[in-house]
């Protein structure tokens, strides 16, 4: 691609700039996707994404219902507001999906992620990261004498917000589940 | 596995009758050791026709033509790793294309993938981008009602290709067999009436419409022939101007009163500023595919749009619209002439009026003509000569790709649906030999013309050992100018005259090449000769190659350069110069 000086906003898989027109804000949504938990649909999905050039920032998948053999993704996702009405239509034309719900625009939606973090340190450091996870509500799930690993929940901007204070204290590593989110109200 | 029962059955058994009680009469494939148990079973029966291919990209283009020409699925049976593979270009093909097709193809043993086995390919991997839907089934009791669900998802909605995945235990083992009938309804049923809220105000903005053009495409043929007829009741009623895309030629007669002809990049020249300079467009199952849309940011900058269309997705994917209706195009233009009809027919006459008479001025600019010769044959003279003797004979053509097609679509004209093969989104050079002989399958007693160039031709000529092995009298109107056409013509718009391998040295002598296959061979070089030959063709009984040595550096015009606007075409060599700037280049 490069070779060939595309500007920016060229989509990868078509020689005409279909973005560029109508370049405008990009906007994170979170949509749900309730699919058929059969062989290859998370294959399936990612393929979308990847094969017609969309983001992912978080990919979340379980099985929801297990009677009915359901599952639900949750996707975190960027662009303009065409790519993501584009990114809805893709995933619902798809065989396997029974729903497709943008959360970001359906009214407000509940979002939270799970965070597993491993700070090491010793002396000062030690305790200022036992009280900064006491003010962010992380539990301590395992201890040494020269470690935590603290487990919190939160909205992504929280969990990146206690990892930035993590990082001088010690921070070593962060395992993270994507984000789970549902709607609010009945 | 299943316990064996009395109504129990093998799995290679149960796809040749889930085959029968989906009505498939012909499959067309290729047998190898991952598919085997299902050939014994086809050996032992004579309701379903076996088309034995040479090659399996060549089964796929067959189910292709056959698919499109009876608006039924094409069936394809491959076997395991690279008889799959083989099969992709095909898959893509009908992918882009929106053609129904079920592919069945065999796997290794259960218990054998994964394990990098003889001939074992991921091949529902493989093909999860290139098919609507895929299946993998290790399980025999679940055979039956994949093969089901594969044909309604393969002809619901938007129609596409599937592909089924049979491992070789699965087919051995055995299971109760489970009816069409039987299956439990699947929850992919795509919406196919058109909301009428949107109908009703795409018919208010019919009534008072100054420069209205309907813009149909593929999805019209695809509905089905009642779309086709709805539209031309439509179109005539109202008295708008109509053109197509290239796959939706036939929908509306090439011969009717409103016929602009083919738009886009080689469309012709009324029909290209018919939609730039529209005040409202009514796009009837077409999907602004960069053929026709040019620059996109100058793409009809003064219309009103509707798009009907059953794909959601293809709403605003490339042209934002104003009216959007998803929908069957069939039911749709049922509804608009119905609420059009009942609310006393009405149009604005005086708008429309001005409106033909700009368009005639356009005609009057007759953008097909090119500067005939007496020493050599035009390509665009050989394709006015087929026209001219086969118009009003029971005539199916199918294309390769490259200038021969463009020039097919321009010179020859179809007033019906179903007529008109041609690889319209992947533009798949070696799709109309296979797409021929599959089309002539379907209607035996029809005169079925490839019109190709040599180099596409050449892609899959193998298949000419199909056509002879199963009586298919297929004729290949090859129009060979021993250049990679297309390409030359880019390489001199856009590359300086470097004309970096668009040329094939040590082309076959095709009249011996006939002969090798066993069927006719005509070489025509001369203008003179060409109706006689062209006539030796029609009227002998079985294949025939036929060479029509034409000019070597013809360009196709009229032509929107990349990444220009409608109202920039060129329309002859005298305006070719340095016309292509350097963001142009970066398009295909």
């Amino acid at each position: 691609m490069s070779a060939l000086n595309i500007t920016k906003g060229s989509s990868s898989h078509s020689a005409y700039d279909l973005r560029d027109p109508y370049a405008e804000v990009i906007e994170s949504h979170t949509l749900a996707v309730l699919v058929d938990n059969e062989s290859g649909v998370l294959a399936r999905v990612i393929g979308l994404f990847s094969g017609r050039g969309y983001n992912i920032d978080s990919l979340t998948v379980a099985e929801v219902d297990h009677t009915g053999h359901r599952s639900r993704i949750t996707i975190v996702t960027r662009g303009t507001p065409q790519v993501i009405e584009q990114i809805k239509a893709q995933l619902g034309r798809l065989v396997p999906v029974h729903a497709v719900n943008d959360l970001t625009v359906e009214g407000p939606a509940v979002q939270r992620e799970l965070a597993l973090l491993k700070v090491a340190g010793k002396g000062d450091a030690r305790i200022e990261a036992l009280r900064l996870a006491e003010i962010f509500r992380a539990n301590v799930v395992d201890s040494t004498l020269e470690s935590f690993v603290f487990e919190m929940t939160g909205t992504p901007e929280k969990i990146d917000a206690f990892a930035e204070l993590m990082r001088p204290l010690g921070l070593r590593e962060v395992a993270r589940t994507g984000v789970a989110a549902l709607s609010r109200g009945a | 596995m299943t316990q064996a029962n009395a109504s129990a059955m093998t799995g290679a058994k149960m796809i040749v009758k889930a085959l029968k009680d989906q009505g498939v009469e012909v499959v067309f494939g290729y047998p190898g050791g991952a598919v085997l148990p299902i050939y014994d079973e086809l050996f032992l029966q004579n309701d379903i026709r076996h088309i034995l291919v040479r090659h399996e990209q060549g089964a796929v283009h067959m189910a292709e033509g056959y698919a499109r020409s009876t608006g039924k699925p094409g069936v394809v049976l491959v076997t395991s790793g690279p008889g799959a593979t083989n099969a992709v270009t095909g898959l893509t093909d009908a992918l882009l294309d929106s053609i129904p097709l079920v592919v069945l193809s065999g796997q290794v043993p259960t218990f054998m993938i994964g394990t990098d086995g003889f001939q074992e390919a991921d091949t529902v991997g493989i093909t999860r981008p290139c098919t609507k839907m895929n299946w993998l089934v290790k399980d025999t009791a679940k055979l039956a009602e994949t093969i089901h669900t594969a044909f309604h998802v393969a002809t619901s909605g938007r129609p596409g290709p599937v592909l089924v995945d049979i491992p070789k235990d699965v087919q051995f083992a055995q299971a109760e067999y489970v009816a069409r009938e039987k299956i439990k309804t699947s929850h992919y049923q795509p919406r196919v009436k058109g909301d009428i809220e949107a109908i009703t105000k795409l018919v208010e903005l019919l009534e008072k419409a100054e420069r209205p053009v309907f813009y149909t495409g593929g999805g019209v043929i695809n509905s089905g022939t009642a779309a086709s007829q709805l539209l031309r009741e439509l179109v005539d009623a109202t008295g708008f101007p109509i053109t197509s895309t290239l796959m939706g030629l036939g929908a509306y007669p090439a011969s009717g009163r409103n016929w602009l002809g083919m738009l886009g990049m080689h469309g012709l020249y009324e029909a290209n500023l018919a939609m730039h300079g529209c005040d409202l467009m009514i796009n009837i199952g077409a999907r602004f595919d960069d053929r026709i849309t040019g620059r996109v940011a100058d793409f009809s900058p003064h219309s009103v749009k509707a798009h009907i269309d059953i794909d959601p997705s293809s709403i605003n994917k490339v042209i934002r619209v104003d009216l959007p209706i998803v929908g069957d195009v069939g039911h749709v233009l049922e509804d608009m002439l119905r609420i059009w009809k009942s609310r006393g027919r009405k149009v604005n006459k005086e708008g429309l009026a001005k409106w033909w008479a700009q368009i005639t001025e356009w005609k009057a600019v007759d953008c097909l003509d090119y500067k005939n010769s007496e020493k050599t044959i035009k390509p665009q003279y050989a394709l006015q000569r087929l026209e001219a003797l086969t118009k009003g004979m029971d005539r199916y053509i199918t294309t390769e790709v490259g200038q021969h097609q463009m020039w097919a679509a321009q010179f020859l004209g179809f007033d019906a649906p179903n007529r008109w093969m041609t690889s319209g989104g992947l533009g798949t050079m070696g799709y109309g030999l296979p797409a021929s002989i599959g089309v002539q399958v379907a209607h035996p007693e029809a005169l079925v013309i490839n019109v190709a160039g040599e180099a596409s031709w050449l892609m899959n000529m193998q298949e000419m050992g199909t056509a002879m092995q199963f009586r298919a009298p297929v004729k290949q109107f090859i129009l060979n100018n021993e250049r990679l056409g297309m390409v030359r013509q880019w390489q001199e718009l856009l590359h300086g005259e470097r004309y970096s391998h668009s040329w094939s040295e040590s082309l076959p002598d095709f009249v011996k090449l006939a002969e090798a296959f066993g069927c006719k061979g005509i070489k025509c070089s001369d203008p003179k000769d060409l109706d006689d030959a062209i006539m030796e063709m029609i009227r002998y009984d079985g294949p025939v190659i036929f060479d029509c040595l034409v000019e070597k550096h013809e360009n196709c015009f009229p032509m929107i350069p990349s990444g220009k606007p409608h109202n920039e075409m060129l329309l002859g060599e005298a305006e070719t110069q340095g016309v292509i700037k350097a963001g142009g280049a970066v398009l295909v």
